[in-house]
């Protein structure tokens, strides 16, 4: 018998599964980082330091323990009766977020500084230079880091099974549990991601061709 | 240096136009350097004046001290009679106001020609598009670059680079236009097509402070010429006086140096 055929939904859910966890967490990643780094580099004092300090925190910490923060204190300080999507949901996003904010921060810093002075001399608030002159122009250069960083977040989305999110490394586990040979769910397992992670460079790959035509 | 042969906008003196940019016992440290060092400046409305010195007198820094891309230590600076306000949207409304045009252009390099000459009115002046792109290709023309709107700047010329970025500043109706060295970075064949650019302004009474070591302008444009050295403005005198006879050794010495090579 074959373990694929026979437990095809399982394998499908957990696919979807990953699939659905590693594209919020990217979303919520992307929006956080973006403004983090646009705080990091803002003129306001308090912001900096809100921006460093998030990131120097949750860079640092071992995401295991962020998803255990997240299952269990989170729930009872702030969302109550929050599904275990959304927690892991949450620990991953703010956790991927500090490395795209280190990206996009190294982004920016390759726009020459002249870009932004001729905006604000004409007027332009930090928010509409950041906006309008400085993020498009450091968009190419984050291109290549943040596809990297999307691909370790589907492999980090795994560990979101231990905390009762479905998905893929959860399905071998229950699989192998069952005494099927592991080596055979492994194997389509990795396929799975595979897929996943093949999917997400090919379209940053064509998104930096995109740009790299452009100008 | 190249010569300007354009007539001299006015035979008085200094124009006697109210004070528009007021600086006040300026003081500057980058670090232990005091590079700007009580520095008094006025500039009347209507006024041209061009400052000129060494290399590390602080004529930049001068410069981008009127719209606050640089901060003061210490004194007071004013534009038309409002003191520059912190970091905000006090201060971009003020900077609206203040053109500046820089030694490397600093053109929008994502944008095309139209849309930097734009942006600003969109984007600060909050006129609608149509007006906005009126202006712009008015602007475009006049400084003779009309024909480039739709090309990205690194397409152009220097010098096309150059006096689109001085249209991008017009399109803003500025009191005051700052130039930081402008023709620096330019070929010597197209500095004059935006020295010419500058004398036009300069003679339709636009207000303008000039860092720039280009005589021919100074002479033919400016009501005023300002000497720095070492942080300090050492001389301030009307253009043919100070370069037929500048009173400090400070700028005799400089003047020998750059007149004679
Ligand atoms: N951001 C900065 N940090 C530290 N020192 C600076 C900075 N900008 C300028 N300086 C120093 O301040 C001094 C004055 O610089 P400034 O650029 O104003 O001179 P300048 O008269 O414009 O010279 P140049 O003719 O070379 O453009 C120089 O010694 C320069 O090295
Ligand atoms: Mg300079």
């Amino acid at each position: 018998m074959n373990v694929l055929l026979d437990y095809l939904p399982q394998f499908r859910d957990g696919f979807l599964g990953t699939l659905a966890i590693t594209g919020a967490s990217a979303v919520i990643a992307l929006v956080l980082g973006v403004v983090i780094a646009g705080f990091r580099v803002s003129p306001i004092p308090p912001l900096r330091a809100f921006g460093t300090a998030w990131v120097a925190l949750l860079r640092n910490t071992p995401l295991t323990l962020l998803f255990l923060v997240a299952t269990f204190v989170v729930p009872e300080l702030l969302f109550r009766g929050a599904s275990p999507f959304v927690l892991a949901m949450l620990a991953l996003g703010c956790y991927t977020s500090s490395f795209v904010c280190e990206a996009v921060r190294s982004g920016i810093s390759t726009v020459p500084v002249g870009q932004a002075e001729a905006a604000r001399s004409l007027g332009m608030t930090f928010g509409q230079t950041l906006r309008m002159i400085v993020l498009p122009q450091a968009t190419r250069t984050v291109l290549q880091p943040l596809s990297s960083i999307f691909i370790a977040l589907t492999k980090n989305s795994a560990i979101a099974g231990a905390f009762s999110v479905t998905e893929l490394f959860g399905v071998a586990k229950l699989l192998s549990d069952k005494g099927y040979a592991i080596a055979l769910i492994f194997l389509w397992v990795a396929l799975a991601y595979l897929i996943i992670t093949f999917a997400i460079s090919g379209v940053f790959r064509l998104l930096e061709r995109r740009m790299a035509v452009v100008r | 240096m190249s010569e300007v042969s354009v007539t001299k906008n006015d035979e008085g003196p200094a124009p006697t136009g109210d004070p528009l940019v007021v600086l006040d016992n300026v003081n500057k440290h980058f670090g232990a350097l005091h590079v700007l060092q009580d520095i008094d400046l006025t500039i009347h409305r209507g006024e041209v004046v061009v400052v000129i010195g060494p290399s590390g007198s602080g004529k930049s820094t001068l410069c981008r001290t009127i719209n606050r891309l640089e901060t003061v230590d210490s004194g007071g600076i004013t534009i038309d009679g409002k003191p520059l306000p912190q970091e905000g949207r006090e201060l971009a409304r003020l900077r609206a106001d203040v053109g500046m045009v820089f030694q490397s252009f600093n053109l929008f390099a994502h944008k095309t020609v139209l849309e930097n000459v734009m942006l600003g009115q969109l984007k600060v002046r909050r006129k609608d598009r149509a007006s906005a792109a009126k202006r712009a290709r008015e602007l475009l023309d006049r400084v003779g670059v009309g024909t480039q709107a739709d090309k990205y700047p690194a397409q152009l010329s220097g010098g096309q680079q150059q006096r689109v970025a001085i249209a991008r500043a017009l399109a803003m109706d500025p009191k005051v236009m700052l130039f930081d060295e402008p023709t620096s970075a330019l070929d010597p064949e197209m500095i004059n097509e935006v020295l010419d650019v500058m004398q036009q302004l300069a003679r339709d009474g636009m207000t303008m402070v000039v860092v720039t070591h280009e005589m021919g302008f100074a002479r033919s444009a400016a009501n005023r010429v300002v000497f720095m050295a070492d942080g300090r403005i050492v001389e301030e005198a009307e253009p043919n006086q100070f370069f037929t006879n500048p009173r400090s050794d400070r700028a005799k010495d400089f003047l020998s140096k750059i007149l004679h090579h």
